[in-house]
């Protein structure tokens, strides 16, 4: 059952260029804890306004998070096997 | 912290606000004059960013209505607890300058050849009809017969974006409402929440072949989405743009 | 950075100064914000535990409701800028949860259903500063503000208060939880205006 304000990648479009250099939405992430593999654009992405988590849609593990700290942009891919 | 601290790198630009036209009592259409517009697919977004005098920033993202080609232009729905919405349909005036970064997304697009000739279905819930409506008119900019049927829930009639474009809509493309909240006298059409009995009529067989584009509420678009893959559409042939919860 | 002419953010009631921490704006909305799916856990499977004293100690639903509870009116900051005045809460208060455990150490690990996780010393849970909260305006904590209970600390930022919480790690050494992993400040004091790591 998915919350109703949860977003997916195409929101975080913007970022993941501005982070990546390119544009990121179509990459296939393959979750670290369950081996799902989804473009970016399909991950159920949470925006609480700390930070940005994007999850996999199969097992809600943490796959990226993003936090703007001091200006400095924060991002941390470890719960992904692969992005690409 | 496993982790890699960047510097964010300098992308947004600064749009004047051209002519803006009011779609309904909520939506409005605002055209963007951005210096050296790269240019845009159908389906693609703008995030657009405010800063207030105090230094307060807000960012949204919003749908580019406009065909690759056509002036940029977003369409956007006012928000009732919004922050950024109430402040583009009621507030900002020609001339005015805002913040753009785009164009942005590369999965929830379409071109022709997209979809390797399979018809195309569009399912909008309220507002995602703005980037669904972006490639309806990338599609006959391009002289593509590809056939299209644009599946539009509104609430009511009023709410209805573009409803004069659809109400003639070019040859090969067909439009058909479900108006949820409350109809027109004299109303034949669907009158409910989009589901599976309905998408069964609207849908194209799967046997076809389809290529879905789905895109409104995140709710309307889980529905959707599941509704799709129940007929037969390869989860790979339903592109989804979930906007979160708009309080419709 | 570009100022838009005409441009407010949301409306802003008036209000005493001296109740709003540096940077916050006030507001009547109480947002929605998560990082993660809502959970549902039933209350028949809900605990709430405290390890890591000389032995774990844990409630059920039903022996947690039987515990001695407190209304009180207060105030909340959330680091994303937006604070709430006179918010209404029934809850547990954690002097009486960590009064029944026997232990020495100094800080805490909050741990929530979906795995999010905040860091707090214990000083900052006692002597009437914290509660787990079961009501919120006169009705239970509906489950997008974190119920069927929540962590609430007010004098922190609100990402302390942690949602659907679950339990109590406690720790001799201060580790951080899920947001403090990510820049934000392992304290988090709004009048002292410590948002993030370094602050």
């Amino acid at each position: 059952m998915v919350d109703e304000e949860t977003l997916d990648g195409n929101a975080i479009g913007g970022l993941l260029m501005e982070v990546f250099g390119t544009e990121m939405t179509t990459a296939v992430a393959t979750c670290g804890s369950c081996g799902a593999a989804r473009q970016v654009a399909e991950l159920p992405v949470y925006m609480p306004g700390l930070g940005t988590v994007a999850r996999c849609r199969s097992c809600q593990s943490v796959l990226m998070v993003f936090t703007q700290v001091h200006r400095v942009t924060c991002v941390d891919l470890m719960g992904l096997a692969s992005l690409g | 912290m496993a982790g890699t601290a960047v510097r964010g790198r300098l992308s947004w630009q600064t749009a004047t606000v051209g002519p803006v036209t009011d779609e309904t009592p909520r939506v409005r259409t605002l055209r963007l004059e951005v210096p050296d517009w790269p240019g845009h697919q159908a389906g693609q977004h703008v995030d657009i960013r405010l800063t207030a005098d105090d230094g307060y920033q807000a960012e949204r993202a919003y749908s580019i209505a406009s065909a690759p080609g056509e002036p940029l232009a977003i369409t956007v729905e006012r928000l009732d607890d919004g922050e950024v919405s109430p402040y583009l349909t009621e507030e900002a005036r020609t001339g005015d300058q805002l913040e753009v970064r785009g164009p942005i997304g590369g999965y929830f697009v379409w071109e022709p050849g997209s979809g390797s000739g399979g018809p195309l279905l569009l399912a909008a819930g309220g507002s995602g009809v703005v980037p669904l409506r972006a490639i309806v008119r990338e599609r006959s900019r391009a002289g593509s017969s590809v056939p299209v049927r644009l599946l539009y829930s509104s609430r009511s009639w009023e709410d209805v974006i573009y409803s004069s474009e659809f109400g003639l809509p070019p040859g090969g493309v067909e439009v058909v409402y479900t108006l949820t909240r409350s109809q027109p006298r004299m109303w034949q059409g669907y009158a409910r929440r989009v589901d599976d009995a309905m998408l069964a009529e609207v849908a194209w067989p799967a046997s076809e072949r389809p290529l879905a584009y789905v895109c409104g509420p995140t709710s309307f678009v889980e529905s959707v989405a599941a509704g799709l893959v129940k007929l037969g559409y390869p989860a790979g042939r339903v592109k989804t743009e979930r906007f979160g919860a708009t309080g419709s | 950075m570009h100022v838009s002419r005409g441009f407010h953010g949301r409306r802003r009631p008036e209000v005493d100064p001296a109740r709003v921490p540096p940077g916050q704006y006030v507001t009547s909305d109480f947002p929605v914000l998560s990082a993660g799916p809502t959970p549902h856990t039933p209350l028949s499977k809900w605990t709430f535990s405290i390890d890591g004293g000389r032995e774990p100690v844990s409630w059920t639903w039903d022996e947690f409701r039987a515990l001695p509870t407190e209304t009180l009116t207060t105030d909340i900051h959330c680091v994303t800028r937006w604070s709430k005045l006179d918010t209404m809460w029934e809850g547990v208060s954690l002097d009486v949860l960590l009064g029944m455990v026997d232990y020495d150490a100094r800080y805490v690990l909050a741990f929530s259903d979906g795995g999010y996780t905040t860091n707090l010393p214990v000083a900052d849970l006692l002597g009437g500063k914290a509660w787990v909260a079961f009501g919120y305006g006169g009705s239970p904590l509906g489950a997008e503000h974190g119920g069927p209970a929540r962590l609430l600390v007010p004098h922190l930022y609100f990402w302390k208060s942690a949602k659907w919480v679950r339990g109590l790690r406690l720790r001799d050494t201060d580790e951080p939880g899920f947001w403090e992993n990510y820049g934000y400040n392992m304290y988090g004091d709004p009048w002292r205006e410590q948002r993030y790591a370094g602050d």
